[in-house]
């Protein structure tokens, strides 16, 4: 089969970085492709460019042979080419339907005809195999749904290239199944999918061929996906070779650190307990919507709690705000880093200054050099790769902000118990193993970590002891000598399908 | 970029372009450059200069206030009520703050902790407390009787007025605390983002009353100084000043988003605003085309902004 996409001798510079540099590759008619590489390897950059939200400094874009020349969005779609992106971009107040035909909507001098807008989105959605009614507003939509919507959209719009951005990164395993079926059957169309994830198991069952970048550059291009392993790939993506990402290895535990007793709240109805030692990292694992991170809110006392108590080595921490559970030793690295995490506009140096900066503060007025020495040594210790703390955090690659967040954290005095929602989503492998390690150091030393994580393999890897959560309960409390990949999923899996409640 | 782009659009932007356009005034402009020209020119700003010192940690914070202009003229009205009642200026003083700072924390709890929106909260109050400057004075100007009240607009130190004194005090102090104080970073984290400055441990509420009392206690002093410069407490009196205070921020950079602010950009942004009023004046233009420039510069300002906001997007 001939070659349908091609990208020749791509190069995209911004100032300070050099995003791409003489990158080609290409992909066959019909083929689902992948896109690996570290955070800050230029996929984002990449997809850009085929978006036409930003055009290449140097090279060019090729369709079924043609050389494309579009300078925006609109005219990439004209092209036939469709980025999905990780924020989707639908209307939320507006219909399925509405959606689909947004810009372009069917009709008499402006007056739309609702039934046949209804009748036609209806059909097209049966025909490519999508369950979701056409009259359904989007915000009542989970998110794994709309992601089918804008998978609809491409295809109403006859995309002959759809690359899709981390697209599974917040859906539920059964969510996952129905976008791979959908792929399927967009591959057999003979649509072009270009596939980013750092998920390698999702690569390895969905895709026919394989680009890796690293900094910038074409690391590896592997026509037949069937000839290359997975140790190979992520030796490629980092460089270098990493047997074993989990790297855990036993610590010794202490006396119990943090207990958590009977507490409830308004998303959290059937009281939770549990405790977690000196010293000990505890795992929730559970399906999205089973209340991890909302039981995580509560205890950090993010949400108002109807009841129970946390109190960490003997003494209870006060209700109900952050700032208590902080001056107690309880931090949060909350789970969506960009809405609860990073304050984006600001350095840095002031993300990680933010809590911490009241020990060295008299009477409210700022130290600026102990702020400088603090960023510095945190970015060293952490090693956050960013050319100057007062770099805007906005700007930095996933892992890199979850170190900033761990190091706002680290520069509190008196930390006991950390609580760490997600801790590698959307992070790349290298920077996984990084964060794994401060995880165990901080372990060591003798803190409570309690780690939530939807990725099965990440809290069998790095935790001393599982708790299960399903349908808001602790349904199993499973210790690593037991850990079971069968057993933990069994117990994640409601008896009864239930609605599926949308992460917060 | 060519440097001519980079220099307009970088940090510094807004002041080359101040720079430039009062070089250009002062020499096409006759009178422009005099002293007693500059000094009544800076007269004329310090309601608005006063008054945006905090409006800047407002709108830093992705709050909005409407309610100043009715403040302005309520504390006013406030200080020389009770002064003539008491005969006692310092009186008079604390009167005006007490009612300034009140407005201020009613507007803060409500909007805080009743979670009722910053613009449609301070809509409501400048309605209710422009209604309270309008019952006590019964809708007329009240008049000082102590005329040393007179001179806290009047007096000059090293021959420049008080008035102007006090507003360069107030640029100097609130740019401490916006770039100097956990107070003022705490601001520009909760405009950035609310809620993840709140799980760091920021109390959000509290620091949203504070900045809205502090607005009102700011806005009483704007008061006293207004009165005794018109000699009266004039119910009426600053009317449409939030709209010239907003505009003045955000002419000097501060973002209606919130997270951003620059006590210079502020200053420049009142200063542009006093220049193209007093240039008017100056040419003997008719008053109602001031409405139309001061609108035209409002607008170019944000264009200007946010060509810098892409150009600072791109380079990330």
């Amino acid at each position: 089969m001939q070659d349908f996409l091609e990208f020749r001798s791509i190069s995209k510079g911004y100032p300070g970085v050099q995003a791409l540099s003489d990158v080609s590759f290409s992909v066959r008619k019909g083929a689902v492709h992948g896109l690996m590489g570290e955070n800050g390897a230029g996929k984002s950059t990449l997809i850009r460019l085929l978006s036409g939200d930003q055009s290449a400094d140097e090279g060019e874009i090729l369709i079924d042979g043609e050389a494309q020349s579009y300078r925006s969005v609109r005219d990439a779609f004209r092209a036939g080419v469709i980025v999905i992106h990780q924020e989707l971009q639908l209307v939320p107040e507006l219909t399925v339907a509405e959606n689909l035909w947004l810009g372009h909507f069917p009709g008499k001098g402006g007056v739309i005809d609702r039934r046949r807008l209804i009748r036609i989105v209806g059909e097209k959605l049966s025909e490519i195999g999508i369950d979701v009614d056409p009259s359904a507003k989007i915000a009542s939509l989970s998110i794994g749904e709309r992601q089918m919507v804008e998978i609809a959209k491409a295809v109403m719009l006859d995309a002959r290239v759809i690359a899709l951005d981390e697209p599974t990164s917040s859906l539920s395993s059964r969510e996952s199944e129905i976008l791979f079926a959908l792929i399927e059957r967009l591959r057999s169309n003979g649509t072009v999918i270009l596939y980013v994830s750092h998920r390698l198991d999702e690569i390895f069952r969905l895709c026919d061929s394989l680009t890796v970048l690293r900094d910038g550059k074409l690391a590896a291009h592997h026509p037949d996906i069937s000839k290359v392993t997975r140790d190979q790939i992520i030796a490629e993506m980092v460089g270098r070779e990493i047997s074993n990402i989990w790297g855990w290895r036993t610590r010794d535990l202490g006396t119990e650190r943090l207990r958590v007793d009977t507490i409830s709240g308004p998303k959290l109805k059937t009281p939770l307990s549990f405790s977690v030692r000196r010293g000990e990292i505890l795992g929730f694992f559970g399906l999205i919507g089973a209340g991890r991170s909302e039981m995580t809110r509560l205890v950090y006392g993010a949400d108002r709690r109807h009841q129970g108590t946390v109190t960490i080595d003997g003494t209870t921490v006060p209700a109900d705000s952050p700032p208590q559970s902080i001056r107690a030793g309880m931090v949060l690295c909350p789970e969506d880093r960009k809405f609860d995490g990073i304050v984006q506009g600001r350095s840095i140096e002031e993300n990680m200054a933010i809590s911490s900066r009241r020990h060295f503060s008299p009477f409210g007025i700022l130290d600026l050099k102990k702020e400088a020495e603090l960023a510095d040594r945190f970015i060293a210790k952490l090693r956050v790769r960013t050319p100057s703390r007062k770099q805007d955090i906005i700007n930095l690659s996933g892992g890199n902000q979850q170190k900033v967040i761990l190091g706002r954290w680290l520069s509190e005095q008196g930390v006991r118990v950390l609580i760490i929602d997600e801790p590698t989503r959307g992070i790349d492998v290298g920077a996984k193993s990084e964060i794994y390690e401060i995880l165990y150091e901080l372990a060591a030393q003798g803190m409570a970590i309690v780690v939530i994580s939807s990725e099965l393999p990440e809290v069998m890897g790095i935790t001393d002891r599982i708790l299960v959560m399903c349908q808001g309960r602790i349904a199993a409390d499973i210790a690593r000598a037991d850990f079971d990949e069968r057993r933990i999923l069994a117990a994640a899996l409601p008896d009864v399908p239930t609605e599926q409640v949308q992460p917060s | 970029m060519t440097s001519l782009k980079k220099l307009l659009l970088g940090e510094q932007g807004l002041v080359v372009i101040f720079a430039v356009a009062f070089a250009i005034v002062a020499l096409t402009v006759p009178n422009f450059l005099t002293e007693r020209n500059m000094l009544g020119l800076l007269q004329s700003v310090v309601t608005i200069g006063i008054v945006a010192c905090t409006m800047m940690f407002c709108l830093a914070s992705r709050d909005f206030d409407l309610s100043v202009g009715s403040t302005v003229a309520f504390s006013g009205m406030a200080a020389v009520m009770a002064s003539n009642a008491s005969g006692s200026i310092l009186i008079g003083l604390v009167a005006a703050l007490l009612c300034g700072g009140f407005v201020g924390l009613v507007n803060g709890v409500v909007i805080a902790h009743f979670r009722i929106n910053a613009l449609i909260t301070t809509l409501a109050t400048m309605q209710i407390v422009r209604g309270f400057a309008l019952i006590a004075s019964d809708g007329r100007a009240v008049g000082i009787n102590d005329p040393s009240f007179y001179q806290l607009a009047l007096s000059k130190f090293l021959g420049i007025p008080t008035p102007i004194w006090v507003m360069g005090a107030f640029f100097v102090v609130f740019g401490f605390v916006l770039n100097r104080t956990v107070f003022g970073k705490n601001t520009l984290a909760i405009g950035g983002n609310p809620e993840a400055s709140r799980l760091a441990g920021v109390n959000v509420s509290n620091m949203r009353i504070w900045i809205f009392a502090l607005q009102g206690l700011v806005c009483a002093v704007a008061g006293v100084l207004l009165a005794s410069r018109i000699t009266s407490g004039q119910p009426n009196a600053a009317t449409g000043l939030e709209l010239s205070v907003i505009s003045a921020c955000v002419l000097g950079g501060v973002s209606l988003a919130g997270g951003r602010a620059a006590m210079t950009g502020v200053i420049v942004g009142v200063l542009i605003m006093g220049i193209a009023e007093n240039v008017m004046n100056l040419l003997n233009i008719q008053a109602f085309y001031q409405y139309v420039v001061r609108g035209l510069i409002l607008l170019l300002a944000v264009l200007l902004d946010n060509l810098r906001s892409a150009a600072a997007g791109r380079r990330s």
